[in-house]
């Protein structure tokens, strides 16, 4: 590292123009989250919006805190978060052994692909009333429903990994007369570690759509059965407030995952 | 010197959905031990194939490869490959790129992994050794490349244009690395290129293919003054082998 006094007066000015444009976006992004939030309750409290129809900030953070006050919100929130969850790591873990099946066996590749590319394209939740019916109308159902939206998308992320290992690097491996499985494990498993990353966040938002869509069909507790229940009884309060707190768990569980990605690409350098 | 590669008629056909492509037909030439031997022919003709047959990746068609009078059937510890770009793996340090052969060949002993680390010493990597490959020049990490083609002790190196990606003036110092440290630890080779000075300036042998399907057109020993590719570039029979070979090339 320089010393900061030997840098010259340009490349100071270049500094502080990297470091103004810095706080400039911040600044914007808080300010649009801000000015926002008060315009909304300002026209909310001048009855220029019908908050029982809109809601407004005030509202909703006194919802967020009488339901964390009654415990509800920690209940709701843990269904939802178990659900999510569970249909996370399994969709992962299952996603990884088939894509692996799939690139060893370039057979199985081809006999399975259409069926492949009609799963993706099947809209899962067309599939909700057989799932109801297999699996009752508990958390089985919805981790399910997660399970469904996630694991189809992650198996072909996860398989456009393997299947970009370089051919020049198998050959070279070959060589050196390495088997299936030593290219696999030498070579394949650790050049697709960043695409396990980004199919990890991929699979975090699709997990998240899955438990929600699946409390919306069938479930008597959760985030996604309040917003139901709000919106039923018309009470647009507690549905903004359940969907600001799915909100922050989202992004705290993306937020997770690119904490895992920096230590994973470090490890790597 | 007793022969330690003998390739008898090889010849090479495979198919694609359309066609039937005759790439080599009736290949034959001998390789002395610690020979280095050059194959240079028009782009398309095979050159890679050849090595590949050699180094047990692909069936010849017809005809038969013999190492040390032992017919090739598959992959033999005997070889080591080195191909056009240096393929160290990014999340290994240099250190354990090089350990690579030594891990699949299941032959990861103290022994040999005090080698390795004696080769990347003796080759100006010492200070390297942990640190990963992007940190490393070009030149650098094709030397590395050729050490861990060294580790496991080959007897033959197989060397498919081992220098095309790499820029001009990187490439004549990276010739001359590669070629003394082959030399020092006196290894037979066999270089693939589409280079003519590249070929001239490293080989005992010169051998010239025909276009596809591909024969020997002919087999040259240069015998060119000078201990370095860059010494015999300054030769004054060097540019008169560039215009033999480039016109048998052309013709």
């Amino acid at each position: 590292m320089k010393n900061k006094s030997s840098y010259s007066p340009q490349h100071l000015l270049y500094l502080r123009k990297i470091k103004r444009e810095t706080y400039l976006v911040n600044f914007v992004r808080i300010a649009i989250l801000v000015v926002g939030l008060l315009v909304w309750e300002l026209l909310a409290r001048l009855n220029v919006i019908d908050s029982f129809i809109t809601s407004c900030p005030s509202k909703i953070f006194s919802t967020i805190y009488y339901l964390a006050l009654e415990d509800n919100l920690l209940y709701h929130l843990s269904v939802t978060l178990y659900e999510t969850l569970l249909g996370f790591i399994i969709s992962v873990i299952f996603a990884y052994v088939i894509a692996l099946a799939l690139w060893w066996s370039e057979r199985l590749r081809k006999i399975l692909e259409p069926y492949l590319v009609v799963l993706n394209s099947l809209p899962k939740i067309a599939l909700g009333p057989i799932i109801i019916v297999w699996c009752g109308s508990g958390s089985k159902a919805i981790i399910f429903m997660a399970i469904l939206i996630t694991i189809i998308v992650a198996i072909i992320s996860l398989l456009n990994g393997f299947m970009a290992t370089d051919e020049d690097k198998i050959t070279l491996l070959k060589s050196m007369g390495a088997n299936k499985f030593q290219i696999l494990t030498k070579l394949v498993v650790p050049g697709s570690l960043p695409t396990l990353i980004n199919t990890l966040k991929i699979s975090v938002g699709m997990s998240w759509i899955g438990s929600i869509m699946g409390e919306y069909l069938v479930s008597r507790a959760g985030l996604g059965y309040l917003i139901v229940y709000g919106g039923q009884v018309f009470k647009l309060d507690l549905v903004m407030a359940s969907t600001v707190v799915l909100c922050f768990l989202s992004a705290f569980m993306y937020f997770f995952v690119s904490i895992l990605e920096k230590i994973v690409i470090k490890n790597r350098k | 010197m007793k022969k330690i590669l003998e390739l008898k008629n090889v010849s090479l056909t495979y198919q694609t959905a359309t066609d039937e492509i005759n790439a080599i037909n009736g290949l034959s030439f001998d390789c002395l031990e610690g020979d280095f031997v050059s194959i240079i022919g028009p782009s398309g003709c095979g050159k890679t194939s050849i090595l590949s047959m050699i180094a047990g990746l692909l069936e010849p068609s017809s005809g038969s490869i013999r190492i040390d009078g032992k017919e090739v059937t598959k992959t033999n510890s005997s070889l080591g490959y080195m191909l056009q770009k240096d393929h160290l793996f990014p999340w290994r340090t240099i250190e354990k790129n090089v350990y690579l052969p030594l891990e699949i060949k299941k032959i990861n002993t103290k022994e040999k992994r005090e080698y390795a680390n004696y080769l990347l010493d003796k080759y100006g990597l010492k200070d390297f050794k942990k640190k990963y490959p992007e940190q490393l020049s070009g030149g650098m990490r094709q030397r590395v490349a050729l050490i861990r083609t060294l580790v496991s002790n080959p007897k033959i190196l197989l060397l498919d244009e081992p220098f095309s990606a790499l820029d001009s003036q990187t490439r004549l110092s990276v010739n001359n690395d590669v070629y003394q440290i082959i030399k020092q630890e006196k290894k037979t080779t066999v270089l693939v290129t589409h280079d003519i000075s590249e070929a001239i300036s490293m080989s005992d042998i010169i051998i010239v293919l025909s276009d596809r399907p591909s024969k020997v057109k002919n087999i040259h020993k240069p015998n060119i003054e000078g201990d370095t590719p860059i010494h015999k570039r300054e030769s004054k029979n060097f540019s008169k082998w560039f215009e033999i070979l480039w016109r048998e090339l052309n013709q």
